[in-house]
């Protein structure tokens, strides 16, 4: 701080230290505790705010609880809160959508970071980053299209003899994974890419001068390297997905409700602010625990995380 | 063995490139295609008609509009939050930088939807609070504004600050023994090093607040942007007037990163023609 003093000078040093506080305190973290508060207080009228109801209550977290129904989770009937349910689901898909991205983007790492000429790697990219320009609400109708019951697939299906009726292909949480995977996988690529083209591809040669198979390279060299990278990308992608209003909303099916959709309803359907604040923290609590758990589980650090 | 390996590769990550831009070329497509239902089948003939209808649509042209004020008012903050907040970093250390980088880069982890509720209760409650009617403390754009800087702003700092790992402090040092002003050496010697930094940083956030949805559709108010407004069309009736919007974005944006592209290039060579330079010149040097 006082090099900073001695190199720009008072006034200099007093702004840009303002500047931080404004956004650190006034936009990220006074929100954040504003939005704790909020979720402990009732919904009541104007003429009642700050009166004697005005207590503090775990209501609306208990609203999760309310309203349960019965269902199947991987076979097994359950009677379940609806709200519990909904964010069990979005938990998992969003898991299952992570899981996903790095099986598609293991092997393009791969095949970018070692097997590509660094030539066309700019190409690639470049290729790369056209979907990541286009916006996610654009990404997700064009999957909109093409998977309508009458739609592009179906009919290339229908023509190639694979099928003989249209399917909906939008049914359950299919177009909602479907979309999340297309939407979000250039976020696992760059990172675990970013990883592997930091191996050094003497290190893979000597394992197969010593006779190592290419999966066993793969687990023990190439896998093992990528951690912080994979860590990266798979914080990413799932906080993307668990917290995407859009995909959901546009591929979802009748049947499918993702959390955020809840969230969303309380503020703006029931108008009930204080329970959309006490369910917006869960959802930040839920991406807050996975991070941590992917932290621990791959033993990196945040600030290995953003980069 | 090894090569059928390598084709493999090679065959499936072309097959990602299509998987990647093949739905996007069908939406283009089906701007052109004579149909109420925006889709490439049944083709029912060439027509100019949704480019028209688009051009028509004035509802459009406004959210069009908010847009690009809210990225330029996002960009502009983002970027003045995201240098201070890097230089402070630079020049603070052990836990106290722990933390206040912490801090900053678990902004980009938060989702959207958290981001802005909380921006509008907190703003609307200070509103309410001071009983004030003042525009900054209702619903609407300029809440989306400062939802948005609160997490961009980080990507700007991280940008900045991978800048200012290069920067040579000496340099500072020289101008301060030759007499420079605080102001002088802000202006004319940390400043023009960033530059690079803080343009890719302008334009990171100009992209991300033109995409965002999420902090958005929860500070808005009754505004419209480009992003909700066809979000609400492809909820709502919905024709290819989107999917002519669609391409023309498309090609914006394919456009500008093709002249990003050639100029990055184009610095390259320049670069590398300038690094022969001096080795040959250091070379002959050694040789005398």
């Amino acid at each position: 701080m006082g090099d900073m003093f001695r190199r720009y000078g008072k006034s200099a040093t007093f702004i840009i230290c303002l500047i931080t506080a404004f956004w650190l305190l006034m936009l990220v973290i006074l929100p954040n505790v504003t939005l704790l508060e909020s979720s402990f207080r009732p919904l009541l009228p104007v003429t009642e705010i700050g009166g004697p109801n005005d207590q503090y209550t775990f209501a609306n977290y208990l609203k999760v609880f309310n309203g349960s129904i019965d269902t199947t989770l991987m076979g097994i009937p359950v009677h379940i809160p609806v709200h519990v349910l909904t964010f069990t689901l979005t938990l998992f898909y969003s898991v299952v959508v992570t899981l996903l991205c790095f099986v598609l983007a293991y092997p393009l790492s791969y095949f970018m970071a070692k097997i590509i000429s660094p030539k066309s790697l700019p190409t690639m990219f470049l290729l790369l980053f056209v979907p990541l320009w286009v916006s996610e609400v654009l990404r997700a109708f064009a999957w909109w299209i093409i998977l309508a019951l009458k739609g592009p697939l179906s009919s290339l299906l229908v023509w190639l003899h694979l099928i003989d009726q249209p399917i909906r292909w939008i049914s359950g949480y299919n177009g909602v994974l479907i979309g999340l995977v297309y939407t979000y996988v250039l976020f696992m690529i760059f990172p675990v890419y970013n990883a592997m083209s930091s191996l050094d591809s003497n290190q893979i040669e000597a394992a197969e001068d010593l006779g190592s198979p290419w999966w066993r390279t793969h687990l023990r060299i190439v896998l093992p390297h990528c951690k912080p990278g994979i860590a990266s990308g798979a914080v990413m992608v799932f906080m993307l997905s668990a917290g995407s209003l859009l995909v959901p909303t546009i591929l979802g099916s009748t049947t499918s409700q993702w959390f955020t959709q809840t969230i969303q309803q309380w503020m703006f359907d029931a108008l009930d602010w204080n329970t959309a604040a006490a369910y917006a923290f869960l959802l930040l609590l839920m991406c807050t625990l996975f991070v941590s758990l992917v932290m621990r589980l791959f033993r990196v650090k945040l600030a290995d995380i953003a980069k | 063995m090894y090569k059928f390996r390598q084709t493999l590769a090679r065959v499936y990550a072309y097959t990602f490139i299509l998987y990647l831009l093949i739905p996007l070329g069908i939406m283009g497509a089906a701007a052109f295609n004579d149909n109420k239902t925006p889709s490439i089948v049944p083709w029912k003939g060439f027509t100019w008609r949704w480019f028209d209808a688009l051009w028509a649509d004035d509802t459009m042209w406004h959210a069009f509009q908010n847009t690009i004020f809210v990225a330029i008012a996002a960009s502009a903050l983002a970027v003045l939050v995201g240098t201070s907040a890097a230089i402070l970093i630079n020049s603070i250390s052990g836990k106290l930088r722990t933390t206040l980088y912490g801090l900053m880069i678990s902004t980009l982890l938060i989702p959207g939807a958290v981001i802005g509720i909380s921006t509008m209760i907190m703003w609307t409650k200070i509103g309410n609070g001071i009983h004030s009617d003042f525009i900054l403390f209702k619903p609407g754009l300029h809440l989306s504004v400062l939802g948005q800087v609160s997490y961009i702003a980080a990507m700007v700092m991280l940008l900045v600050l991978a800048r200012l790992q290069s920067f040579d402090e000496g340099l500072e040092e020289a101008a301060l023994d030759l007499g420079a002003s605080h102001n002088q050496v802000m202006r004319r010697i940390l400043l023009p090093h960033l530059y690079p930094a803080i343009g890719a940083g302008a334009a990171v956030a100009f992209f991300q607040s033109i995409e965002n949805y999420n902090v958005t559709q929860f500070t808005r108010g009754g505004a419209n942007t480009l992003t909700v407004y066809v979000f609400s069309k492809v909820r709502s009736g919905i024709t290819p007037t989107i999917n002519a919007l669609a391409l023309m974005l498309m090609i914006v944006t394919l456009a500008l990163a093709v002249v990003y592209e050639i100029k990055r290039r184009s610095r390259a060579r320049v670069e590398a023609a300038r690094e022969a330079e001096a080795r040959r010149a250091a070379a002959l040097e050694e040789a005398f």
